[in-house]
């Protein structure tokens, strides 16, 4: 994956976790938690929708890797580089 | 061999499965009952469906609220609003003597409320409101302050208080006299500042939708299959023996069965940590009307009253205690158009647990009599007298609900002493429902959902 199909991915799990947000503005510089109404347990579920869809585990202590779009991608972009988009 | 196996297909247990088999575990959950839902289930007796423990849902946000915990839970489990098909209340009140307060799903109301009857305590009242604001609820430190004491620090006027505690002790507080100032601010929100709602199909829709849900995702149900023991080995449950003598492995186990039902299960022969039974049962009278409520003159959704200026929040000596109850009317929502075809009304009272366990089948069944009597007679001093259009009745007991919940003690909302990180002296054993924390069918489920996030799901 590129990092433009990764962050089409995430887009994706986002609009499955929170459906009713506009995702459409989003800022890749900013904070998720600045511009959409995402808790402790939204973040747990990007962690394990990644599980799921792409069998990628991030240990704990990389949740904060996922606090903006642009360090989300940046992170994984090493893990994914090698899965191949569906 | 499982990943997870979860005690219980209540509200709790089936939010939690739903988690976990999303997430792809091998989950099964056990319920010793013949029907699922615990406290929050239904039954059919000559034609009619009931409903157990709903009232009504808690946390009623308007459509398209991020935040709070209904909105919480539909992200968490993926479903929608519309297949809970809520239905909010027309609203409810608080009647004590020579006193009513209305509130509804619209804050304001309650506010004007207390400016009219109680002039002198708005300002107070709104130092106690913008208190509860603050309050995280996902914050563990539970400020386990005195919700008695820091309320008379702030409101002047004992009445008001007492008005405050009778509602939200009856919809949730394990305690008897007090809350912990948390709990309260947390009922106080879900039920006065958010507010109430049902589905048209009652608690029953909502059971279905989860336990669909669960079951299309893999997981698996047993229904009749009581846990008789843990099994436990070097510190760990290695799993479960069911009452059939049937043995489950699984690498963790959920269990919301209650804390001191859950450690009695453990055959490790830990002494079981000594933490107070609840106290607290309660009986329902249930009345079916051949008119709609509203026809008599009955518009209240839940009507909570108390007939002295002091409320009472204690096992009563008697087998009910009747002065005060909380009056509900499934009928007095607003379905958009639809209505339920027969008028019901539900009142209930704080009850005697012990009493009414150690009646004889005969006895049972006549004090049964006498007392949906005594409740109902109490009741319609606050309410249109409906007694001449019953056409049908039915009572439930705390006997009823150590059926539906096998709690001890009939306790309707578990042990005074919860415990907040569902983590019990095994590695691998954690509770959930309502000896964790939350109460109520939106708490319940937010409790499932957040103890399986953090104890069977990360790693």
């Amino acid at each position: 994956m590129t990092e433009g199909d990764i962050r089409e991915e995430i887009l994706d799990i986002l609009e499955s976790i929170a459906p009713d947000e506009d995702l459409t503005q989003i800022d890749d510089g900013v904070n998720f938690r600045d511009q959409l109404e995402l808790d402790s347990m939204d973040f747990l579920d990007i962690v394990m929708e990644l599980r799921k869809r792409h069998r990628i585990q991030i240990p704990e202590d990389d949740y904060v890797q996922l606090a903006s779009m642009k360090s989300t991608v940046t992170f994984l972009e090493p893990l994914m580089k090698d899965i191949e988009r569906v | 061999m499982y990943d997870t196996i979860i005690i219980g297909a209540g509200m709790s247990g089936l939010a939690a499965g739903i988690r976990l088999a999303y997430f792809e575990q091998r989950v099964c959950i056990l319920e010793r009952h013949t029907t699922i839902g615990g406290l929050n289930s239904f039954y059919r007796m000559r034609g009619r469906d009931y409903d157990v423990g709903l009232h009504a849902l808690t946390n009623i946000t308007p459509r398209g609220t991020k935040r709070g915990p209904l909105a919480r839970l539909l992200k968490q489990l993926r479903l929608t609003r519309d297949e809970l098909q809520i239905a909010p209340q027309l609203g409810s009140e608080v009647v004590f003597p020579g006193v009513r307060l209305r509130f509804s799903n619209d804050f304001e109301l309650l506010r004007a409320e207390i400016a009219r009857e109680f002039p002198q305590q708005i300002d107070n009242f709104e130092r106690v409101v913008s208190e509860i604001v603050e309050y995280d609820d996902l914050d563990e430190s539970h400020q386990a302050v005195s919700a008695r004491q820091k309320l008379g620090e702030i409101i002047s006027e004992p009445l008001l208080i007492e008005m405050f505690f009778c509602p939200l002790m009856f919809y949730g507080s394990a305690r008897e006299h007090d809350m912990d100032w948390g709990q309260f601010s947390i009922m106080f929100r879900s039920i006065f500042m958010e507010g109430l709602g049902r589905p048209y199909a009652g608690v029953r829709l909502i059971l279905k939708h989860l336990v669909r849900k669960f079951r299309g995702l893999g997981g698996e149900l047993k229904l009749r299959s009581g846990v008789e023991r843990l099994a436990v080995e070097g510190g760990r449950v290695c799993g479960v023996v069911l009452d059939s003598g049937e043995e489950l492995r699984a690498d963790r186990v959920l269990s919301s069965a209650g804390w001191l039902e859950t450690m009695r299960m453990c055959d490790d022969g830990q002494p079981v940590s000594h933490r107070g039974a609840g106290q607290l049962s309660f009986c329902e009278t249930i009345a079916t009307l051949d008119v709609q409520p509203e026809k008599i003159g009955h518009r209240s959704t839940i009507t909570f009253f108390n007939d002295s200026k002091k409320f009472s929040w204690k096992k009563p000596d008697e087998p009910c205690d009747v002065h005060s109850g909380v009056i509900c009317s499934p009928n007095n929502f607003d379905y958009g158009g639809q209505r339920l075809e027969e008028g019901t009304m539900r009142i209930t009272a704080l009850a005697n647990f012990d009493y009414w366990n150690d009646l004889s089948e005969y006895d049972y069944e006549m004090e049964k009599l006498r007392w949906y009597d005594r409740i109902t007679d109490s009741g319609v001093r606050f309410v249109p007298d409906y007694r001449h259009r019953v056409i049908d009745t039915d009572m439930f007991t705390p006997a009823t609900v150590v059926r539906f919940t096998g709690h001890e003690g009939g306790a309707i909302y578990g042990t005074p002493e919860k415990q907040f990180d569902g983590r019990t002296h095994l590695d691998n054993l954690f509770v959930c429902g309502t000896d964790q924390g939350f109460v109520g069918i939106v708490g319940s489920i937010v409790s499932g959902i957040s103890m399986a996030n953090r104890h069977c799901l990360k790693g």
